[in-house]
């Protein structure tokens, strides 16, 4: 070192605090917020946590969706943070920020194990890497057209997905199987079951988890083969901020009279930035770590006395590709959209949205997919959509499965939670039509139908009336015609055959999760007359007592 | 000259010993023989793994019994106590000291379970799930004046639990009072064995809140029902019950007859408070609620749910099915003339 006062003492205090030690602090803390955020969305825990913050400071999140609806919805503003923050220091959020990228670098870290010369030459910028800056282009020029799919590559997004439909109900599973064990041997059992991320309640299912998961693993797995693969070819937030952060004020600077060019500094670069020559500033993710294994101290992160010779500070896309990738989004477009999925002329029976959900085509200019609204429901009834239900386009977002649960009459935490308004925020008395709402009535999910062949009274003339009895709305949307037979043994039975008043009806499918008839239940609920499409109304107008 | 041409040439074998060799055979064999006999050896003989119908692998259940929670009654008192007039707190006392106080029930160190039904994500007022008032008054009385250990509370209601028990104010009264909420989770259950039942001989039932109790508590709300006409004490241990519980409506009358088999609780306690009149079990709107003015403390459930279906939900004409059934398996007797104290 130069300063010759330094005594042993001090030289192993600035080793302690050098920025390499303090990003993995952010690192832990970043990541602690984000799987806290997770767990904290229980609704017995969530009181008023704002547990969807990480993908309201994602700019791509909120700069695609100004994109598609020309509004900033609630707190997506606060990604003005995270873009100042480029500004000054480049694509810090990529490696002192992003849970995902603190995951493939601790994932590479751990199981990645080469020599140094292989690390060299796998840190080595990698020309394909402007494929990020292509997938950008598409997603947004096709969020500009109406049709928002960042949500299948944004690292924010992946990870909330992944944990809710992937992460959370393995661990949920092993907990479980460990109680078991455990409680065998005589350990009380509540104790472990309460730090479930979902306590309390049936174990959750998730229809399609297994292409979730088997997505998110798969990208995870990518780091074996190239370190942060995703976080240098794929990501589309990276790129978003690779854009931005050609203008940042700090970076990496080479002192090239210093430089003995040994390439050390790329043993441990997150980014294949190339340090070792013109740095390349909208790969960089700030990582520090070239500082760290410098032996001629030749690299500094500054703002003051930078080489501009030694710096490619544009990404590296060009022209004809950046023309390429707008047409493919261009085309992309009417691609998915051509199915009638999303429009009125061929929608599914089954895309049946939460509460608060916005009409279909709006819905899908703001679902990023991220399954806030899956993670914090109560009884599981939200599910990822599959190909099925909307098509392509639909993947992955939330949609109600009336075979596995019901909506909670007096519940609209999903809604609560929706960073981008997919699903407005309504409050339990908007969701029911009370007081001041009463005006416009409750929000209405779809219709329930009676399948008469497959209905115990109707069919079978053996008394059931599950249905009627779940039914919460008051006068209930489910009554019955009471017929007294005598049935095939020759015993007089009293049937009550339950039918549906539309009128009543919410569509909260609790008539379906009950019924016995369990596999294709005797009363479903489709999409029909669902109040946030004009066009999909069933009734022409609610008839009254008068008129009854 | 040749060593340069076969650098080889000066490599030297090490020869596996013969010693070597016949370890190894003795090895494999002694490996495989051990594997012939877990494959091979019938059924009977220790160790063996052999499962010739395929039975042996299907999974065995825990099946446990449930013990009689009852306690006998001081020959003096009665088997009904109805309190009246009061707070909600004087009506309970004075519905607890007409079938002997509440000490004479629960004793120091006992673990005492309280079953409400808290069946629906419903606030209080709509009276389709207990009344935390008095449930709240209840832990503290066994806290306080009885000493009991332990006190839980536990439910496994229709819709979310956490919900259930957060929106009927049921978690908030039980834990400012000292009460421990248990909420089921797929882990919780096992199946229960009950003789002499005709639907639920094995059924899978909430099994960990019970561990160690020896008191049992039911505080049911009073409400009319669609199928069964009505929703009283025993019909509230339906929410102890797990599985496919949607099949029972198809013979409600033999279920809730069955339930009086499967639990034989310390008391009973019927809230005569906020009574849903109509539109049961799930009510909606304070219109289909009535402020009565009575709680009844009980050790005969036939004869409560009897008395509450005439007085309290004020029906007249015959007495609900699953009664007669109930009394016919030996639960207890329909009538209550000359066995209820009224305190006002």
């Amino acid at each position: 070192m130069t300063e010759p006062l330094d005594s042993s003492k001090t030289e192993g205090l600035r080793k302690l605090l050098r920025l390499t030690n303090v990003r993995i602090v952010f690192q832990i803390i970043f990541f602690g917020l984000f799987v806290l955020s997770v767990w904290a969305s229980w609704t017995s825990r969530i009181g008023g946590y704002p547990v969807s913050r990480f993908l309201e400071i994602d700019p791509l999140v909120s700069i695609s969706t100004a994109l598609s609806t020309g509004y900033i919805y609630r707190y997506l503003g606060w990604s003005l943070a995270i873009i100042v923050v480029t500004f000054l220091f480049g694509r810090v959020f990529c490696n002192w920020i992003c849970p995902f990228g603190t995951l493939h670098q601790f994932v590479g870290w751990l199981f990645n194990i080469h020599p140094a010369t292989k690390r060299i030459e796998q840190n080595q910028y990698h020309h394909l890497q402007y494929l990020k800056y292509g997938i950008l282009v598409i997603f947004l020029m096709m969020a500009a057209l109406g049709a928002l799919q960042i949500g299948l590559l944004d690292p924010i997004v992946l990870m909330y997905r992944g944990f809710t439909v992937f992460v959370a109900p393995a661990a949920d599973m092993l907990i479980d199987s460990a109680t078991s064990f455990s409680s065998k041997a005589g350990m009380e059992p509540a104790f472990a079951a309460s730090l479930k991320f979902a306590p309390g309640t049936a174990s959750r299912v998730f229809v399609g988890s297994f292409w979730v998961g088997a997505f998110f693993l798969a990208l995870i797995i990518l780091n074996l083969w190239k370190p942060r693969f995703f976080c240098r070819f794929l990501c589309p937030l990276g790129a978003l901020l690779g854009v931005i952060s050609r203008y940042s004020l700090f970076r990496i600077n080479r002192n090239v009279n210093r430089c003995t060019d040994c390439n050390l500094c790329l043993t441990r670069c997150e980014g294949a930035s190339d340090p070792q020559g013109k740095v390349r500033v909208s790969e960089c993710f700030s990582c520090m770590n070239c500082l760290d294994d410098c032996p001629e101290d030749a690299l500094q992160f500054t703002m003051l006395g930078l080489d501009q010779n030694q710096v490619v500070s544009k990404p590296d896309l060009s022209r004809r590709r950046l023309l390429f990738a707008g047409l493919s989004g261009l085309f992309m477009f009417p691609l998915m959209r051509n199915n009638g999925r999303a429009t009125d002329e061929n929608f599914s029976p089954d895309m049946i949205r939460p509460p608060g959900s916005v009409a279909e085509l709006e819905f899908l200019e703001k679902c990023i997919k991220c399954d806030q609204c899956i993670n914090v429901c109560p009884t599981n009834v939200l599910q990822p959509a599959t190909f099925k239900e909307g098509g392509f386009e639909g993947l992955w977002t939330p949609v109600m499965n009336f075979n596995i649960r019901h909506c909670q009459l007096k519940c609209a935490l999903c809604s609560e939670v929706c960073p981008t308004g997919a699903i407005r925020k309504i409050s339990v008395a908007e969701k029911l039509g009370k007081g001041e709402y009463g005006e416009q009535g409750p929000v209405r999910l779809g219709t329930a139908f009676i399948n008469a062949s497959r209905c115990l009274p109707w069919a079978n003339q053996i008394p059931c009336v599950v249905c009627e009895e779940v039914c919460p709305v008051s006068p209930k949307a489910i009554q019955t015609i009471d017929e007294e037979v005598k049935d095939v043994y020759g015993n007089m039975v009293v049937l009550n055959k339950p039918f549906i008043v539309p009128d009543l009806c919410i569509g909260c499918g609790i008539c379906q999760s009950e019924c016995p008839v369990q596999d294709q239940p005797a009363v479903y609920v489709t999409a029909v007359g669902e109040s946030r499409s004009q066009h999909r109304k069933l009734l022409l107008k609610f008839r009254t007592s008068e008129q009854v | 000259m040749a060593k340069e041409k076969y650098p080889h040439l000066d490599y030297q074998q090490r020869q596996m010993s013969r010693r070597d060799l016949i370890k190894k055979g003795v090895g494999i064999a002694a490996a495989s023989a051990a594997a012939s006999y877990l494959a091979f050896a019938p059924e009977h003989f220790p160790l063996s793994l052999k499962d010739d119908s395929g039975l042996r692998s299907l999974p065995t259940p825990d099946i446990f019994r449930l013990p009689d929670f009852r306690v006998a009654k001081e020959k003096s008192k009665f088997d009904l106590g109805l309190g009246r007039s009061g707070s909600v707190a004087v009506k309970l006392k004075k519905a607890l000291d007409a079938v002997g106080g509440i000490e004479h029930y629960v004793k120091p160190g006992d673990i005492v379970l309280i079953k409400p039904n808290v069946a629906f994500d419903r606030s209080p007022n709509l009276g389709a799930t207990s009344n935390p008032e008095i449930i709240k008054e209840l832990i503290q009385l066994i806290l306080v004046d009885c000493r009991a250990a332990e006190v839980r509370v536990a439910d496994n209601p229709i819709e979310s639990p956490a919900d259930c028990f957060a929106k009927s104010g049921i978690r908030l009264a039980a834990e400012q009072a000292g009460g421990r909420v248990y909420l089921p989770d797929s882990n919780a259950f096992e199946i229960l064995s009950t003789p002499g039942a005709v639907l639920i001989e094995q059924w899978p039932f909430f099994k960990r809140p019970f561990r160690d109790v020896n008191k049992v508590i039911g505080i049911a709300p009073v409400k009319d029902h669609n199928l069964c006409q009505a929703s009283l004490g025993i019909k509230n241990w339906y929410g102890l019950l797990g599985g496919r519980r949607n099949q029972f409506h198809q013979d409600i009358h033999e279920i809730i007859s069955d339930l009086s088999v499967m639990i034989q609780p310390t008391l009973t306690i019927l809230d005569g408070t906020h009574i849903l009149m109509e539109n049961g079990p799930t009510g909606g709107d304070p219109s289909n609620v009535k402020n009565g003015d009575a709680v009844l403390v009980g050790v005969d459930p036939v004869a409560m749910d009897a008395w509450a279906f005439e007085h309290l939900l004020e029906r007249t004409g015959e007495l609900p099915e699953y009664l007669y059934k109930a009394e016919a398996k030996g639960s207890g007797k329909i009538d209550y003339r000359g066995r209820l104290k009224e305190v006002v």
